[in-house]
């Protein structure tokens, strides 16, 4: 039953580029005229030590943050031309999970489905959610679950979004070895798909077809 | 027009999932103003003559104290960023949240308003306007208040800073709102007072939307 949900929908190619971005975080001078490109089915992991703007990068990419200089580029256009038509492609999690925590799992994932206006039957949401080991808590509230339980709702909803782009920041904190495996296969099944995924991490990651960005 | 909705639903939801912080702003509004009649004490005339002032103060107050609310939490737990990337515009999710709100803190302003004027001796005339002015009022201060909600997102001290910052900007409202309660009660036309207040709603409603959203994705930057 789950393996009938696949994380993208479509097969359009897609690429995702950055121009000589440039971040300024008050007086001091993150990174300069940085330049990437990453096509469908690719993984960029960006690593770096504390502060050294890991974060502020993913930020600019999804847009939430504009760059001091320079542009990214989705599908051959500044993504501040078409915010709408590049929110619909991305799926951005970072270090706060955006759960709302009197609501439950499933209405969690209902809920962001609607605003992300994206179908998403009971079925489905209850599948997604029971591929992660949510079976029997997906009707408690989210304050009830644990930390690497949230982060497993947020992986059923990497699942049902059907985004092209993820930005994940941060996605292996706070779980087990075995959800750490099946979030590496989430994202593989992602660039199978013909998604991308950009994403920071501490851990050694090993997935397929990915490039490293050090910072 | 489906996000405004889900936004709406969202919100009510969550209100009623953690009913205390909506009640203590509603029985805020019914204490104060029920402390005024026991304070002044049986004169009915005073009463009457005060009645419009202390209720939309209190009316006022009690709907600054939901404001920190409407965006606050949504900022805290990351939420607010997950509705900015939403294909969705901006705007349309501000206007949800403020609608839902309004809901949660004016409408019912708006129906304990008549049970409120029986307390100060106020006549059947009287309490169909008061709650007239309320019911266009209300909507004016949610709008208004969130632009100081957006504005104060990730400020210290917040509260404080947003009731300086929205307070001086409900006084028109509070003057035609309460106004108009007086100016019926010595037999004024009233008609100007409740055309005025439509037209700052019109006002508000025209512009705060776009202010608000504006100022929301400055403060998740």
């Amino acid at each position: 039953m789950t393996n009938e949900i696949s994380p993208t929908s479509s097969r359009i190619p897609h690429v995702l580029e950055a121009w000589g971005l440039t971040c300024v975080r008050g007086e001091k001078q993150l990174f300069a005229g940085l330049n990437l490109r990453l096509s469908s089915g690719g993984c960029l992991h960006v690593r770096g030590e504390n502060g050294v703007g890991k974060t502020s990068l993913l930020r600019l990419l999804t847009g939430l943050a504009k760059p001091d200089a320079g542009q990214v580029m989705w599908g051959n256009q500044n993504i501040s031309k078409d915010p709408l038509g590049n929110h619909r492609d991305l799926l951005f999690l970072g270090h706060r999970d955006g759960l709302k925590e009197d609501l439950t799992a499933l209405e969690n994932l209902q809920m962001y489905a609607a605003l992300d206006a994206v179908s998403l039957t009971q079925e489905k949401a209850l599948a997604a959610l029971w591929r992660f080991g949510l079976r029997g808590r997906e009707h408690l509230p989210v304050n009830c679950l644990s930390a690497g339980q949230k982060r497993r709702v947020l992986m059923a909803r990497m699942l049902t979004r059907q985004a092209a782009l993820w930005i994940l920041d941060e996605p292996f904190n706070a779980l087990d070895v075995k959800a750490v495996h099946e979030l590496k296969n989430l994202i593989a099944e992602q660039l199978l798909h013909g998604g991308l995924v950009v994403m920071t991490s501490h851990q050694e990651v090993s997935i397929p077809n990915m490039q490293v960005l050090d910072l | 027009m489906n996000a405004l909705l889900t936004i709406i639903h969202r919100d009510l939801l969550l209100v009623m999932r953690r009913k205390s912080e909506v009640l203590t702003a509603l029985f805020f509004f019914i204490v104060v103003t029920s402390l005024f009649p026991l304070g002044v004490g049986a004169d009915a005339a005073l009463l009457r003559k005060i009645a419009p002032g202390v209720i939309w103060v209190a009316a006022l107050l009690s709907t600054l104290l939901g404001l920190q609310r409407m965006f606050a939490s949504d900022y805290a737990d990351g939420a607010l960023e997950q509705l900015a990337l939403a294909p969705q515009s901006m705007v349309l999710l501000v206007t949800g949240k403020i609608i839902a709100h309004w809901i949660v803190c004016g409408l019912p302003l708006v129906l304990l308003a008549p049970l409120i004027g029986i307390q100060f001796d106020l006549d059947a005339s009287s309490l169909y306007v008061l709650m007239g002015t309320l019911l266009l009022g209300t909507p004016v201060l949610s709008l208004l208040g969130s632009i100081g909600a957006a504005l104060t997102l990730g400020v210290r001290g917040s509260s404080v800073l947003m009731s300086l910052l929205i307070l001086p900007l409900y006084i028109p409202v509070l003057i035609f709102g309460a106004g108009a309660v007086y100016a019926n009660s010595v037999g004024l036309d009233i008609s100007g007072h409740f055309s005025l207040l439509g037209a700052l709603l019109i006002l508000a409603l025209a512009f705060v939307p776009w202010v608000s959203s504006a100022a929301v994705k400055i403060a998740i930057e």
